[in-house]
């Protein structure tokens, strides 16, 4: 029986061409394009800002977890160290509003150096609860440093002009700005999904002893992922602290590594849209219920509760399944 | 001495008080293969883990190609041309037959770290990996998920994907556990094909599977060596007889 299962399934799929990218893929893309383009004329493009700069940084952490297998509690010290470094180069060093998020972006990739490199001597659990013990270091150095301002953060931050040129005042204008970075980052996320190195990345995730033997030096891809997972996450938030002005402890706050695990997980993690979707889900959660106030958390944990008992893999995760086609 | 190519001197391995491997000296001859086997508990996969370095051992040295190689990483080992299987079978479970294979291909490229390359560069390896395939029997499940392969060709797959590296020395863990008779025939008859110009070191626990298989066998008990040479010499020493029968009707 399962040997004509096999055989069947074997015909269905000899047409696939191995090593080529779904073309599915390359549909969505387009109509991501295509929404991403039309959506500030919908809705308030400072709402979708907002949107694009966690669906990216749910990709980046969807890129550790979801491919690399690593699971981290510490994601927020990426996003909100590039956040305060963003907000303090583009306010009190006055650089131009890409540099500024350069910087931002940078912090993070060396935060991701140091953070990794030791997290990754261990696994499952106690590699998450290093991460977390990291980034709550982060925290209270964000709490006590001086040029993060304390509890105020760094407030009034300003938006600049794009190479010294364009200016960004306007919402519109920023919102292009701000869409093609998000964009460039999620290809890059794609491509690396997709690319050698992705490859032997999830070899390792299914079976790290396996890759081992054959000669992988796994260490050095999972911090290679790592690295990379960090300096994307804090591509977001240093583009985050240039839309809304703003860079505060909430960016570093362990509750928004919580919010990262939940958009990924949502939206279906090791899936390539599924942490766009999370993302849009609960950001619209977070502003059209706004008036319900504390009860966004409850809310917030019972669609989460329902997702992990009724859908583990999440959204995208089980349209996937249904297709049987990988998003 | 040449004609050694992997070579344990005095390998101790302990857990605690209790000694797995006591004292284990093993010379395998290039271009044999060489059966470890014993009885449940004998020290056999520790004593594997230990060669490939999976354990660290607790005394004695490891060399391959007369280079000291006690100090090194599982990794590096396996760049040096020793690779392993695993008992429970090892193939990487939502990767296609032909991903697996190619996988192993990749490790000719050196190291893939390049991410902002796409993974169509994998695709000169595809000619290679379905000839590799086709040895195996396994041409026409080149894209299924391993993960839904029946047991005995999840084995196959894993040799498959352990010759892709072309290592100079193979060692399999119990390659026919757990296997229906049909399959260990026809693995049998795969280890025979693949040891041509390759040394193999195979750890078993049954006897009679490794009897028209190996050129020479060490019999483990104990954690120490209770005898070695072939199989004629091998099942007549009346220690081995002993340790076999004592476990099993004792």
């Amino acid at each position: 029986m399962s040997i004509m299962n096999e055989t069947k399934s074997a015909s269905f799929a000899v047409h696939d061409k191995q090593a080529s990218l779904p073309r599915h893929h390359a549909v969505i893309f387009i109509g991501l394009l295509a929404a991403g383009l039309i959506a500030p004329f919908l809705l308030a493009p400072i709402f979708v800002m907002k949107v694009l700069c966690f669906a990216l940084f749910a990709c980046a952490f969807n890129l550790l977890l979801g491919f690399g297998g690593l699971l981290s509690f510490g994601h927020a010290a990426f996003f909100g160290s590039a956040s305060y470094v963003s907000a303090h180069a583009a306010k009190v060093w006055g650089l131009t509003p890409e540099l500024a998020i350069l910087c931002g972006t940078l912090s993070a990739l060396v935060l991701g150096v140091v953070i990794g490199a030791l997290a990754i001597r261990r696994q499952g659990i106690y590699f998450a609860m290093v991460t977390l013990a990291f980034a709550q270091m982060v925290y209270f150095f964000s709490l006590q440093a001086g040029f993060t301002g304390g509890e105020d953060g760094i407030q009034a931050v300003p938006r600049g002009d794009l190479f010294g040129l364009l200016s960004l005042n306007s919402d519109l204008v920023l919102y292009f700005v701000v869409f093609a970075i998000t964009a460039a980052g999620m290809l890059l996320i794609y491509r690396i999904i997709y690319s050698p190195f992705g490859q032997v990345l999830k070899a390792i995730s299914m079976n790290e002893q396996r890759a081992v033997s054959l000669g992988y030096r796994v260490n050095r891809y999972k911090l290679t992922v790592f690295v990379l997972s960090a300096t994307l996450a804090g591509l977001a938030g240093a583009t985050k602290a240039i839309v809304f002005q703003l860079a505060s402890l909430t960016d570093v706050h362990w509750s928004m590594s919580g919010e990262v695990v939940l958009m990924t997980l949502i939206g279906g993690v090791g899936t390539v849209f599924g942490p766009i979707v999370g993302a849009a889900v609960i950001v619209t959660m977070q502003n059209y219920l706004a008036t319900f106030g504390a009860w966004v958390t409850i809310i917030q944990g019972v669609i989460f509760v329902f997702t992990v008992m009724l859908f583990r893999e999440g959204i995208v995760g089980v349209i996937s399944k249904a297709l049987k086609k990988p998003f | 001495m040449n004609d050694v190519l992997l070579s344990a001197t005095n390998l101790t391995k302990s857990f605690g008080g209790f000694v797995a491997v006591d004292d284990v000296n093993l010379h395998v001859k290039r271009g044999q293969i060489h059966a470890l086997i014993g009885p449940n508990g004998a020290g056999k996969t520790t004593c594997f883990n230990l060669l490939t370095k999976f354990l660290t051992p607790t005394h004695g040295t490891i060399s391959y190609k007369g280079h000291d190689i006690t100090a090194m990483s599982p990794a590096d080992i396996a760049r040096l041309g020793i690779v392993r299987s695993f008992q429970i079978s090892a193939v990487f479970p939502h990767l296609t037959a032909l991903e697996n294979v190619c996988i192993a291909l990749q490790r000719q490229r050196g190291d893939s770290f390049d991410f902002w390359r796409s993974q169509k560069v994998l695709l000169q390896f595809n000619d290679e990996a379905c000839a590799l395939l086709e040895d195996v029997g396994l041409s026409e499940f080149r894209d299924v998920h391993a993960a839904d392969l029946s047991y005995g060709r999840k084995r196959a797959l894993e040799i498959a994907t352990t010759l892709a590296v072309d290592p100079d020395m193979l060692l399999l863990d119990e390659p026919m556990a757990g296997m229906a008779q049909a399959d260990v025939e026809r693995i049998s008859e795969l280890i025979r094909r693949i040891s041509v110009n390759r040394t193999i070191l195979m750890v078993e626990h049954n006897l009679s599977v490794v009897a028209t298989l190996s050129d020479t066998i060490s019999v483990l008990a104990r954690g120490k060596v209770l005898a070695e040479g072939d199989y004629a010499t091998v099942s007549q020493d009346a220690r081995v007889i002993e340790a076999y029968i004592g476990e099993d009707h004792g």
